[in-house]
C-alpha cells in the first residue's frame, strides 16, 4: 500500500505541497499507511480524552445513583430519563454561578492550583494501556496500540504524575488565605505523599513479577490460564499487594474512608473552601478522573487488563471497561459504608501498617521471584 | 541531531544561573533553591556525557546526585526551621554571632 | 528538525525559569518556577535517551524535595525579604559582599564559555555512540547499578537514613519528647 500511495498521490504529495496534487483532494486516494496511523493516533488520543472527561460526568451521576439505592431510595430521578442527564444539569448550574476570589487570596496561585489538579489527573493516563493492538478491521497495515502512548518506563509516568498532583490541593490549601483551606490543604497533602510510599512498594512487587516497567508489558505477561481456567492475574500471586494498591490508591485520592480532610462536618470543605464555579468544580472533576485512573491502573496491573474468555482480543477494552467499572463500583461501595478515619489514625494507619506490609510483600515476592523463577 | 556542545552549553549557563542567585539573593530558602539549580545543571551535564560516551553510567552518577541532594535538602531545610525558629528571620545577616 | 524545535523549547523553559527563579521576591513563586525548569529538565533527559532519569527527576526532584521546599515556605510563614533589603539596585552598585558576588559570578561565566571554547569534539551529535534501546532500558540500568556501583548504592541508602534522622532531629522543638 506504501507503494501504491506513492504511485498515485503521494508522489505529488512529497514533491510539492498537498494542494499541488489534482484538485486539492488529496485525501481521498493516496494516503499511506504511515499518514493513516498517524491518524488513528491522534484519534485515539482525542478519543481518550473525551471517554475520560466522560468518565467523570458518569461517575458523578453514579456515585449519586448508587449512594441513593444504597441508601433504599432513588437517586436523582427528574432530569432526564431516570436522571441521566443529571451531571449536565450539575456542570451548567456551576458555570453560572459568581466566580468569586477572596481579596488577599494570591492571585496566580489560586488560578493554578485547580489548572495543576486536572492537568496531571488527565496527563497521568498518558501511558495506561487500554486495549489490545488492532487494526481496525484491516484499515491499517500494521496494528496500532490502544492507548495513547507506551514507553518504556508507563508505571514510572503514572506515578510521577500524580505525585505532581499534589500540587494542586497544597497550592489551593495555601493561596485562599482562609486558616480552613490551609489546615485542609496541608493534611490532604501530607496523606497523599503518605500513602505514595505504599503505592510505589506494591507496584515495585508487580514489576518485579513482570520484568518491565511498561504498562503493556505489565497485562500482557498476565495473558493464559492456569491449569486451563484460572487466568494468569497477578491478582492471584499478589493478593496482599492487590489490597495494599487498592487501599493506598483509595487513600491517593482523598476518597473515603480517607477524605477526612475534606469532610463536611470537619472543615468546611477542606481546601476548596474558598472556591467557586468553574475552579471548584475542577478539583471534584480532577478527583473522579484520579479515581478511574487508578482503576485502570489496577486493571492493567493485578486484573489482566484486557485479557478474558469468549473475546477475541481486539474487542478486549469491553472487559477491560468490566473490570475498571467493578473497581470504580467497589470504590463508590466502600464509600457509602464506612465511617471515616480520623485523621491521626489515617496516618498512623498509612505509616505503621500499609508500608510495612508493603515492604513485606516486596521482600517475599522478591525471595519468590528468586527461587522459583515465576 | 543536537550536537553535545548544546548540551553543554545549557548546563553551563543553568549553573551560572544557580551561582548567581547563591551569591546575590538574601533569602535562606532561595539560596537552598540555587544549590538545586546548580546539582541540576551537573546533573544534564553527566547525562548528555554519558550518552556520548553511549554508557549508561551518567545516568547512574545523576542517581546518585539526585539523592544526595534529597538527603541535603532535607537537612537544609531542617536547619533553616532551626534557625527560623530562633530568630524569626530568613536572612542570612540576620546570623552573625560567628562574624568577628 | 523537530528534535532541534523540541531541544530549543525545553532549553529555553529550562533556562528562562532558572532565571526567573532568583529573581522572585516571593519564595512561593520561586519554587513553582524551580517545578516548570525540573520539568523541562526531565524532558531533555527523555531527549538524551534516558526516561528512566527523566522519571526520577519528576518524582524525586518535582515531587518530593519541592514538596518539601513548599511545606517549610507555608508552615514557616516564611517573610519575605522586604524592600530595603531586596536592592532594587544594579548587582554591580550593591556595597561590599554583594559586589564580590556579582563580580565572581561573572568571572565564572568567563571562564565557563573560556573552558567550553577550547574542547575539542562538541560538534558531535550527543547520541552517536551507543545504541539507543540500550542505553535507555532500565534493565541495563539496573545490571550496571547493582555490580559495577553497588558499594555506592549501599552507602547511599545509610546516607539517606541518616539524613533522615538527622532532619527529624534537628526540626524538633526543645522540650518534645
Amino acid at each position: 500500500m506504501h507503494a501504491a500511495g506513492a504511485v498515485a498521490f503521494g508522489a505529488a504529495r512529497r514533491s510539492g505541497g498537498p494542494l499541488n496534487a489534482v484538485g486539492g483532494w488529496w485525501f481521498v486516494v493516496g494516503w499511506d499507511d504511515m499518514d493513516l496511523r498517524t491518524l488513528v493516533q491522534l484519534g485515539i488520543i482525542g478519543f481518550t480524552f473525551f471517554m475520560l472527561i466522560n468518565a467523570s460526568a458518569i461517575l458523578v451521576l453514579a456515585e449519586r445513583k448508587i449512594m441513593g439505592f444504597m441508601q433504599q431510595r432513588y437517586g436523582p430521578y427528574l432530569v432526564g430519563p431516570h436522571g441521566v442527564l443529571q451531571p449536565l444539569a450539575d456542570i451548567l448550574k456551576l458555570l453560572f454561578k459568581e466566580e468569586l476570589r477572596p481579596k488577599d487570596a494570591d492571585k496566580w496561585l489560586f488560578t493554578l492550583a485547580p489548572m495543576i489538579s486536572v492537568t496531571a489527573a488527565f496527563a497521568a493516563f498518558a501511558t495506561v494501556p487500554w486495549g489490545a493492538e488492532t487494526t481496525f478491521f484491516g484499515l491499517l497495515e500494521t496494528p496500532v496500540k490502544l492507548g495513547v502512548s507506551d514507553i518504556n518506563v508507563g508505571v514510572l509516568v503514572v506515578f510521577a504524575i500524580t505525585s505532581m498532583g499534589v500540587y494542586g490541593i497544597v497550592l489551593a490549601g495555601w493561596s485562599s488565605n482562609s486558616k480552613y483551606s490551609l489546615l485542609g490543604g496541608l493534611r490532604s497533602s501530607a496523606q497523599m505523599i503518605s500513602y505514595e510510599l505504599a503505592y510505589a512498594t506494591a507496584l515495585a512487587s508487580v514489576v518485579m513479577l513482570a520484568g518491565s516497567l511498561s504498562l503493556r508489558d505489565v497485562v500482557d505477561a498476565q495473558a493464559g490460564y492456569w491449569w486451563g481456567f484460572i487466568p494468569r492475574w497477578y491478582l492471584f500471586l499478589q493478593p496482599v499487594g492487590f489490597i495494599i494498591y487498592v487501599i493506598a490508591g483509595v487513600a491517593e485520592t482523598n476518597r473515603a474512608p480517607f477524605d477526612f480532610p475534606e469532610a463536611e462536618q470537619e472543615l468546611v470543605a477542606g481546601y476548596n473552601t474558598e472556591y467557586s464555579s468553574v475552579r471548584f468544580a475542577l478539583f471534584p472533576q480532577a478527583e473522579y478522573i484520579n479515581m478511574a485512573t487508578m482503576s485502570a491502573v489496577a486493571t492493567d496491573l493485578y486484573l489482566g487488563g484486557w485479557h478474558g474468555p469468549f473475546l477475541p482480543a481486539e474487542y478486549g477494552w469491553i472487559w477491560f471497561l468490566a473490570k475498571v467499572g467493578l473497581i470504580l463500583f467497589t470504590y463508590i461501595w466502600v464509600r457509602w459504608t464506612v465511617p471515616r478515619y480520623r485523621y491521626d489514625q489515617l496516618m498512623q494507619f498509612g505509616w505503621k501498617w500499609l508500608f510495612p506490609a508493603a515492604v513485606l510483600n516486596l521482600i517475599v515476592t522478591a525471595a519468590l521471584v528468586l527461587y522459583f523463577n515465576v | 541531531m543536537i550536537p553535545l556542545g548544546h548540551y553543554l552549553v545549557v548546563s553551563a549557563v543553568l549553573f551560572s544561573i544557580g551561582v548567581a542567585g547563591v551569591f546575590l539573593r538574601r533569602n535562606l530558602i532561595t539560596i537552598l533553591l540555587s544549590i538545586e539549580i546548580m546539582l541540576n545543571a551537573v546533573n544534564l551535564s553527566f547525562v548528555a556525557f554519558g550518552r556520548s560516551l553511549g554508557t549508561v553510567d551518567g545516568q547512574i552518577i545523576t542517581f546518585f546526585v539526585m539523592t544526595v541532594a534529597a538527603a541535603e535538602a532535607a537537612v537544609g531545610l531542617a536547619i533553616v526551621i532551626g534557625l527560623f525558629r530562633h530568630r524569626e528571620s530568613l536572612s542570612p545577616d540576620a546570623f552573625t554571632s560567628l562574624k568577628w | 528538525m523537530s528534535d532541534t524545535i523540541l531541544f530549543y523549547l525545553l532549553a529555553g523553559v529550562a533556562i528562562g525559569a532558572s532565571a526567573l527563579v532568583i529573581g522572585q521576591r516571593n519564595p512561593m513563586y520561586s519554587i513553582m518556577l524551580l517545578i516548570t525548569s525540573f520539568g523541562a529538565l526531565a524532558g531533555l533527559y527523555i531527549q538524551l535517551d534516558a526516561p528512566f532519569v527523566a522519571m526520577a527527576q519528576i518524582i524525586v526532584y518535582a515531587g518530593a524535595i519541592m514538596v518539601l521546599f513548599l511545606f517549610v515556605v507555608m508552615l514557616l510563614n516564611a517573610p519575605q525579604e522586604d524592600a530595603a533589603g531586596w536592592d532594587r539596585a544594579h548587582p554591580m552598585r550593591r556595597t561590599g559582599v554583594g559586589r564580590f558576588g556579582a563580580l565572581l559570578a561573572v568571572l565564572l561565566v568567563v571562564q565557563l564559555t573560556w573552558a567550553l571554547g577550547r574542547v575539542a569534539g562538541l560538534d558531535a551529535p550527543v547520541a552517536g555512540r551507543g545504541d539507543a534501546a540500550v542505553v535507555g532500558s532500565v534493565r541495563e540500568l539496573g545490571r550496571v547499578l547493582f555490580t559495577d556501583y553497588v558499594f555506592a548504592f549501599e552507602a547511599t541508602s545509610i546516607l539517606i537514613l541518616a539524613a533522615m534522622v538527622g532532619a527529624v532531629l534537628l526540626a524538633r522543638r526543645e522540650g518534645d519528647r
